[in-house]
């Protein structure tokens, strides 16, 4: 289609469409208001000239001068871009390129999250898949069918805050409390699905511990459990240091010695090589060169008693591990309140990318 | 449980090195928190012989020594101490040698005399009380030697870390049993230094009750106390404690009393049987009976403090009242002292749970407590009695005046726990020869005897173990002495889990992730918090007073975070947090838990810049544009309304799940505005996105710039106009909000730009206008809205 309003005066204006793409700066600022200047601008005279047109006319001309219009406001911006490149170009040779630069507020998840994913990713690879369990509990998820003795010295591992409330009717029910660690979340899944079953269940567990630079009242925790038939104490140590050697680094020295838990037996506490000295003995591991990571073992009978699963046929393992804590070894926090405090100033050393 | 690396060396008859002692222990899972080297600032300190004693020339108190340090070499030291004898042994600290307390020993004039060196009084030395004269040495070491050889004062500590499970590790003797298990070595009670008394005569079970040595002593509570054994000393001295059994107590950290108090503690720590003696002459009635408390009794403890005991609560009492707390403490009335000659001797088997119960009850945890909650050896008094019996009368003197007693029922047949050598090595995955579990079971203490007709094996486990009750128990005790580091690693084949993962994990993380990319940064704040209305759950035994409840929202607590930033003269501050909230339900029901996501937000848009782009504060605006994000992440199909000076989030189904507005804080003057969010996180599953095709035609724009009259809301025109621009309206954006005294009262203009695209086809000029004017009429004739401009086609693509 050839170049042509179909109106000669409007025809006449295209040249200078044209040389709109030569014109300077100072040029260009004039040839705007020539062009569209709210008086005298040639197209508002075209425009105001609509109602003087003879009647059939006056919509189609109308149209063709409002797309002149966009036409040339097209050009005039590109040509006002164009200009303001070439400005900036020929500046750069004076511009002070260490000037800091332009950054957006860029987000983060908290650092805790960040290793708590990385766990659960791990484990995922290994077969598990994710389960929760509500943080408000009876004494017999958080205590007796993980086969805690009543009044027994194991209770005192585990400073309980309880409810202000009724206790709960039923076999399963007992007085309120928040769970003391995420392991009723096993008895939930147990009780709810046959093995196989191989399932990780972070959350938040909670003491009656002041806060200290190393205690809270209310910490992070990820259990994994793994039932099956013919699982063994094998399978346990051999994917716990799995494990290790893929969220520390694959020469990290692992070693396992005996611990005491009510709901596992054997009871295994696994030692990480000290990530600050490696292995040599700092104030950080209390000289030993090892540093507790978790706590696991063989799912103890009674457990499986508990939850109607067969003792016999059945085996399986468990761990439990404290994201705040592997949080602080990590990235050398010294005070656990930091992570609870909400500073921005601590808060933005985590932003991806920032802290590699 | 504090250890001593010679009380250990003297069980097991050979050389331990701390270091390796600490790492076996550790793998045999009584973890060793510290191993601390004791006296070892005596380095300097030798064996000095006084060979020679003189007055002083010019002063009346001092007198010049000659020492031999050894070497045929001699010193010459002026002393002020008047037991300063010829030929006698002291410790001697030379020229050049440093004292505990950081004292430097130099050359130096006293009156016009040198000395050169110092003789010691065993305070001096950080090695007790006795700061009167120097400390004569009674030893056969020649002068010169190290002090810290000639006497068994060079030890380690090590604080071990014992579990509620293992009460036997509670004493030297239990811990010797492992390290002989470990080391493949024997071990025995060490030797009495100095024995009077090596023919003890075995205990004589009585019934219930009984006389002994002109004691009556008895049983009326068999629940809580279930064994009493006991024995009577005649003429003891009660007196200072010889010096290995102080450096015993002292190398745990146990202070020397005397020597009655002191034999009953060191049978404590080396055989985990607390033990009590009793001032005979301070008795009513001269009986020593175990019964229960009866109601408004008051004891005495040793503490000095006056305690309440209850019914439910074992005492051990004469003929008057109590004397003591059964497995707690002893009363201050019965107390050995100075005076004391006639003692009885109490050893007991004490209910664990009801010693367990009367030290909470009564807030007051004693060492003695510790062990009989734990459980301690049921069939070990009778050891224990008689390893005291000769203690103090090798240190004490005194006369057994008859053989010691022994009430409660005889020992029964152990219990016997069944173990099927398949079922080892089925948990363990490893093949362990049968002689290998035999000999960990043998070690540890335990009975084995087969059963020929089911290839089981019948175990009865030591006394001392009573945490050794089932089959799983014993399998245990073979993987531990096997030694976890001798299990191999190695990635056997496993079955995937078929278990889905829980929706709300996966969602929060999607809502985590949204909100990051917003550029919020995420906090784990305490769920504690003040009352909040009457769902508020309350806690039972809270931290603080000020913290009582469970959150009932997130919201205030973030609050509390951005206020604790001010404090911090921290501006810009972007937090969000997804956790759990709790609202009490109905009486005898579990509280409800909700997962919330909620975000506070002031300070900057963006980072200060020199160009001064990011002065820009946060507004309403961007608050909005949060919250509709966060919506569209957490509610599935969820929308935003008005709502007071805010907005409220809806569910599909109408309800209210969220808000967001300006929240009033505790700001300081240069803080910025302050705004907030909180929304219900739905777990319901989210449908993943469709495709919708790319556009092939192009759009055709207008722009309407509208005058809305007071009351008119723009969410209403933009209804209207979907309304009417049905399927051809693509989208409406607003390009500006004007207000100004040229328009006509009442009233502002909005600019919509509109957007018009047919999927099929190229839309006419003519189309668009038809749908444009009818967008106009229908605009005047319900909303009255008219348009400001004489408005037109806006260009094209």
């Amino acid at each position: 289609m050839p170049d042509s309003t179909g109106y000669p005066d409007l025809d006449a204006m295209l040249p200078r469409l044209t040389a709109v793409a030569r014109l300077g700066s100072d040029a260009l600022a004039a040839e705007i208001i020539a062009v569209l200047g709210r008086k005298n601008g040639a197209i508002t005279l075209a425009l105001k000239s609509v109602p003087s047109r003879p009647p059939e006319e006056r919509k189609a001309y109308g149209a063709a001068v409002n797309q002149l219009k966009a036409r040339f406001e097209e050009a005039f911006a590109l040509r006002g871009e164009t200009l303001e490149a070439e400005r900036r170009a020929s500046e750069q040779a004076g511009v002070d390129l260490t000037m800091p630069a332009r950054h957006r507020w860029i987000g983060a998840e908290h650092p805790v999250t960040r290793v708590v994913d990385e766990i659960v990713e791990i484990f995922r690879g290994l077969g598990f898949s994710v389960a929760v369990g509500p943080e408000v509990e009876t004494d017999w998820y958080n205590f007796t069918a993980l086969n805690f003795p009543a009044d027994h010295p194991a209770m005192d591992m585990h400073d309980t805050l309880y409810l202000d409330a009724p206790p709960i009717a039923g076999e399963q029910g007992g007085r309120l409390l928040l769970r003391t660690h995420t392991s009723p979340v096993q008895i939930r899944t147990l009780l709810e699905s046959p093995p196989p079953v191989r399932v990780v269940i972070p959350g938040m567990v909670y003491r009656n511990d002041p806060f200290d630079p190393s205690h809270a009242p209310a910490f992070s925790q990820i259990e994994g459990l793994a039932v099956d038939e013919g699982i063994s104490f094998v399978d346990l140590k051999a994917t716990l240091v799995h494990f290790a050697h893929r969220f520390f680094t694959p020469t990290t020295k692992v070693r396992f010695r005996p611990s005491f838990f009510p709901f596992t037996e054997p009871s295994a506490e696994m030692d990480v090589e000290c990530q600050l000295c490696h292995g040599t003995g700092c104030p950080a591991c209390k000289g030993t060169g090892w540093m507790e990571i978790l706590g696991c073992g063989m799912v103890h009978p009674a457990v499986f008693e508990h939850t109607g699963v067969d003792a016999e046929r059945y085996t399986g393992w468990a761990f439990g591990m404290g994201p705040h804590r592997i949080t602080m070894l990590r990235y050398g926090i010294p005070d656990i309140r930091l992570l609870y405090d909400g500073d921005m100033r601590f808060l933005e050393q985590f932003v991806a990318g920032r802290n590699a | 449980m504090n250890v001593s690396r010679r009380w250990l060396e003297d069980f097991l008859r050979r050389p331990l090195e701390p270091r390796d002692l600490a790492e076996r222990l550790t793998m045999l899972g009584a973890p060793v928190d510290s191993v601390q080297p004791l006296h070892a600032d005596l380095s300097d300190v030798l064996v000095g012989l006084v060979e020679e004693v003189r007055p002083h020339p010019n002063a009346d108190r001092l007198r010049l020594c000659v020492v031999n340090q050894g070497a045929s070499e001699r010193r010459n030291v002026v002393c002020g101490a008047s037991n300063v004898t010829a030929g006698h042994k002291y410790p001697f600290a030379p020229v050049g040698a440093t004292l505990p307390g950081g004292l430097q020993i130099e050359e130096r004039k006293l009156r016009g005399e040198t000395s050169q060196g110092m003789l010691c009084s065993a305070r001096e030395l950080g090695l007790g009380q006795d700061g009167e004269g120097i400390w004569e040495l009674q030893t056969d070491a020649a002068p010169g030697t190290r002090l810290l050889d000639a006497l068994p004062i060079a030890d380690h500590r090590l604080v071990i870390d014992v579990g509620p499970n293992r009460p036997d590790l509670l004493g030297h003797k239990g811990i010797a049993r492992e390290l002989s298990a470990s080391y493949g070595a024997p071990f025995r009670l060490p030797a009495i230094p100095s024995p009077v008394l090596t023919d003890v005569p075995p205990a004589r079970r009585v019934g219930n009750t009984t006389e002994v040595g002109g004691v009556r002593a008895g049983i009326e509570d068999p629940e809580g106390c279930p064994r009493l054994l006991g024995a009577v000393l005649r003429g003891v001295k009660v007196g200072p404690s010889p010096a290995w059994l102080t450096y015993r107590l002292e190398a745990v950290g146990v202070r020397s009393i005397n020597n009655v108090v002191d034999a009953t503690n060191y049978v404590m720590l080396e055989l985990n049987q607390p033990m009590h003696a009793y001032d005979i002459a301070k008795l009513q009635g001269s009986s020593v009976i175990a019964r229960r408390a009866r109601a408004g009794e008051l004891v005495m403890t040793l503490d000095g403090i006056v305690r309440k005991v209850t019914p439910e609560m074992t005492v051990i009492a004469d003929a008057e009242g109590p004397i003591g707390i059964a497995g707690v403490m002893g009363s201050a009335g019965s107390e050995v002292g100075a005076d004391t000659v006639d003692v009885f001797l109490e050893c007991a088997y004490f209910n664990p749970t009801l010693v367990r119960r009367t030290r909470r009850a009564l807030g007051l945890s004693t060492e003695a407590s510790y062990r009989f909650e734990r459980g301690i050896d049921r069939w070990g008094g009778a050891e224990a009695l008689r390893r005291c019996i000769e203690i103090i009368s090798a240190t004490a003197g005194g006369e057994l005046v008859a053989a010691p007693v022994d009430l409660g029922p005889g020992p029964a047949n152990p219990p016997r726990i069944f173990l099927r050598p398949a079922r080892v090595n089925h948990v363990l995955g490893i093949e362990l020869p049968w002689h290998a579990v035999e000999s960990y079971l043998v070690a540890v203490g335990a009975t084995l005897v087969p059963k020929p007709d089911d290839g089981r094996i019948a175990v009865e486990a030591p006394s001392w173990r009573p945490d050794l009750t089932r089959e799983i128990d014993l399998v245990e005790e073979v993987a531990r002495l096997h030694g976890y580091q001798n299990f191999p690693a190695e990635l056997r084949p496993f079955r995937s889990s078929v278990l889905p993962d829980a929706a709300i994990e996966r969602i929060t993380s999607e809502v985590r992730q949204g909100l990051t990319r917003q550029g919020l940064i995420e906090v784990l704040p305490l769920p504690m918090a003040p009352a909040d209305g009457k769902e508020s759950v309350p806690l039972a035994n809270p931290l603080s007073s000020t913290e009582g409840y469970l959150r009932r929202r997130l919201l205030p607590g973030l609050v509390r975070l951005v206020e604790g930033n001010w404090a911090k003269h921290v501006a810009d501050v972007r937090l969000f947090e997804i956790g759990t909230i709790f609202i009490a339900g109905p009486s005898g029901e579990r509280p409800r838990e909700e997962r919330h996501v909620a975000a506070v937000l002031t300070g900057r848009r963006e980072p200060p810049h020199w160009t001064g782009s990011g002065e820009a504060r946060i507004d309403l605006w961007d608050l909005k544009g949060q919250f509709e994000a966060a919506v569209g992440l957490a509610v599935p199909g969820g929308v935003v309304q008005v709502e007071g000076s805010g907005w409220i989030a809806q569910d599909s189904r109408g309800r209210t799940v969220g808000q967001a507005g300006p929240i009033e804080a505790d700001a300081l003057p240069w803080a910025a505005p302050l705004f907030g969010f909180e929304l219900v996180v739905d777990p319901a599953p989210r449908l993943p996105a469709r495709f919708a095709p790319l556009p092939s035609t192009p759009s055709s724009e207008r722009v309407l710039a509208l005058l809305l009259v007071e009351g008119t809301s723009v969410r209403q025109v933009e209804e209207l106009l979907r309304r009417v621009g049905g399927s051809l309206l693509e989208s409406v954006v607003i390009e500006s909000d004007y207000r100004a005294p040229e328009l006509p009262a009442g009233t502002r203009s909005v600019a919509f730009r509109l957007s018009f695209r047919a999927p099929d086809r190229t839309l006419r000029d003519a189309e668009v206008d038809a749908v444009e004017a009818r967008m106009l009429a229908a605009l005047s004739g319900e909303l009255g809205i008219q348009r400001r401009d004489g408005g037109g086609p806006a260009g094209g693509e």
